[in-house]
């Protein structure tokens, strides 16, 4: 009596908590062994890139926040950046002190939620609730300074929407004092951990070559031991004026990638500080009326900037004509835009790279061979967001 | 930096000759024009030479232009991280060429086709897995060409008779409206200016 064993099809999502959003995975399961992993993603897809075209590029700046929802402002970076060289525009420097400053606000967020819930993911339920009430006080500082926790759509071409309202700094310097705590609290809970490390350790390895065959970026390069961060090897805005370091796995497995984002969270505090201590006066966005909008109070006062408001928000500002790829070191990885203009005040084409479509991509070959329930400790580790993926 | 993009772009010219039909430099990034029956031998000498060591694919797209005689482009983004350059690769492509899939070369180009040949309706050739990747399953049409209409062609709803989804076309209750704004309003002459001493001095 031989029976012979055959493969077994498992459909997994689109609706699991695993599945870090509307991922559908089809398993083909020998045993527990997985075989082969087909993602099938899409689920979330909105069009992102065509309803770009048919806005103006003020306009475009919000559905960057819904691309990568847990880091907004990063994503909106990428996309001011590249308007504002098309357009040669410079950023006053404290406007880009505060975009350097709520960039890493950003990233502590995304590390937050991605660290808490790959312990969830791993059975570790307290981790996601102190961390989640960090992640409230953060988004209250995004609140504060655009009004709204998510969706900001604070940063704009040319510079930011409006200064940090009173008291905002000193508040966000409090925070920087007592968070390196609680990364010390999450650290006694997971980072020596037996069943963390169990789940953990040695899974899910990449080795440099294959981070950078599969385009691996940001902590799935850095933890295979990719010393590659632009905010060091290519910066952008003012970051070449701090003091931080980068944080470089060895073994490139799923424990390696959740250490790396540790040690980010406690130098984006650092350069918290420094920017909010650093910080100059002046304005935050670019002073030519032909770009950022006027102030309210000059509406009523001030024929040109009456015209100017009215043509900036029906017509918007026109692009010369040309093609650019920027990037920035969003929290989960390059995130870029190629955006071409053609002289016109819409873009003709907002191309936007996720870096969580080539990870997610990666998913068949990292699994091969895993069992099953390594499935979600390498899909937390890869730090996955749907928005920016399906986009 | 920029004199490393000089000595590239030179490097370059120089091993691929004709098959390079144009390049420059804007924003500290290297363009290169290219046939697309060169683009095998050329992503494979830029990843592998050593001068070069484009490693890392970032990204493929394509870029529609229906006015044009070769309607598509297709922009193949690559990074060196060695040199710490970037490079950019434009391709002009008819509707109806079929594209050697670059799969082969960099694993990773492999999702990125698919959602050219999803959103744009361009064919790969070798490609081991050319399916649809972020439209619905069964969904027609190719959403990201110009002459795709924003709204699309179907909705969705739940019936709650037949208890299920069913797609119907789109119904609008008013006209998608596209107004003209377009004005002779131009940029402030002192930009303008700026511009060009700016490219001048380069």
């Amino acid at each position: 009596m031989t029976k012979k064993t055959k493969t077994m099809n498992l459909n997994f999502g689109p609706q699991h908590p695993a599945a870090h959003g509307v991922l559908r995975l089809i398993l083909e399961l020998n045993g527990e062994v997985v075989e082969k992993i087909d993602p099938h993603i899409g689920l979330l897809h909105r069009g992102t890139e065509k309803l770009i075209e048919h806005k103006t590029y003020a306009q475009a700046i919000p559905y960057f926040d819904r691309l990568d929802y847990v880091a907004p402002m990063n994503q909106e970076h990428a996309f001011a950046l590249a308007v504002e060289k098309l357009l040669n525009v410079e950023v006053p420097a404290r406007g880009q002190y505060i975009r350097v400053l709520f960039c890493e606000i950003g990233r502590i967020l995304s590390h937050l939620l991605n660290i808490t819930t790959q312990a969830l993911d791993v059975g570790a339920l307290t981790p996601s609730l102190w961390g989640f009430e960090e992640r409230e006080t953060l988004m209250t500082f995004y609140e504060r300074v655009s009004g709204s926790r998510l969706h900001a759509n604070y940063f704009r071409p040319g510079g930011v929407h409006k200064d940090l309202p009173m008291g905002l700094s000193d508040d966000i310097l409090l925070f920087c004092e007592s968070f390196p705590k609680i990364i010390d609290d999450l650290e006694s809970l997971l980072t020596d951990n037996r069943i963390f490390k169990q789940r953990n350790v040695d899974i899910g390895i990449v080795t440099k070559q294959e981070a950078l065959d599969h385009s691996f970026s940001g902590v799935m390069l850095r933890g295979s031991g990719v010393a590659w961060d632009l905010r060091k090897s290519q910066p952008y805005e003012c970051y070449n004026e701090f003091d931080f370091k980068i944080p470089v796995g060895k073994n490139g497995d799923c424990y390696d990638r959740y250490l790396c984002r540790m040690e980010e969270m406690r130098e984006s505090v650092k350069i918290i500080k420094d920017s909010i201590l650093k910080m100059p006066t002046g304005p935050v966005k670019s002073i030519d009326g032909k770009i950022t909008p006027p102030k309210k109070e000059d509406l009523k006062n001030s024929m040109e900037a009456l015209i100017h408001h009215f043509k900036l928000f029906s017509e918007g500002y026109r692009v010369p004509k040309g093609e650019i790829y920027t990037a920035v070191e969003a929290p989960k990885g390059e995130f870029g835009v190629y955006l071409i203009s053609d002289g016109s005040s819409k873009p003709y084409k907002c191309k936007i790279r996720a870096p969580g479509f080539s990870h997610l991509q990666a998913m068949d070959y990292l699994l091969k061979g895993h069992m099953l329930a390594d499935v979600p400790a390498v899909l937390g580790s890869l730090d996955i967001v749907f928005g920016e993926v399906d986009r | 930096m920029s004199n490393n993009l000089i000595d590239l772009e030179k490097k370059i010219n120089s091993t691929l000759t004709t098959n390079i039909k144009k390049s420059e430099i804007n924003f500290e990034q290297l363009y290169i024009e290219i046939e697309l029956k060169n683009i095998i031998s050329t992503i494979l000498f830029l990843k592998t030479n050593e001068k070069c060591n484009f490693k890392q694919l970032i990204d493929i797209t394509a870029v529609d232009y229906p006015q044009n005689e070769k309607r598509f482009k297709i922009v193949y983004l690559l990074l060196s991280h060695e040199n710490n350059l970037r490079i950019i690769i434009n391709i002009e492509v008819d509707e109806k060429e079929i594209i050697p899939s670059i799969t082969k070369i960099f694993p990773s180009a492999n999702w990125m086709e698919r959602e050219i040949y999803d959103m744009y309706g361009l064919s790969f050739k070798d490609h081991p897995d050319l399916r649809k990747i972020l439209t619905d399953y069964g969904f027609k049409g190719y959403p990201l060409r110009k002459d795709f209409p924003l709204t699309g062609h179907t909705e969705v709803r739940y019936d709650e008779n037949k208890k299920k989804v069913v797609y119907e076309s789109v119904k609008l209750d008013q006209e998608y409206r596209n107004f003209d704004f377009e004005s002779p309003w131009e940029g402030t002459n002192y930009i303008k200016d700026k511009i060009k001493t700016n490219k001048n001095n380069d």
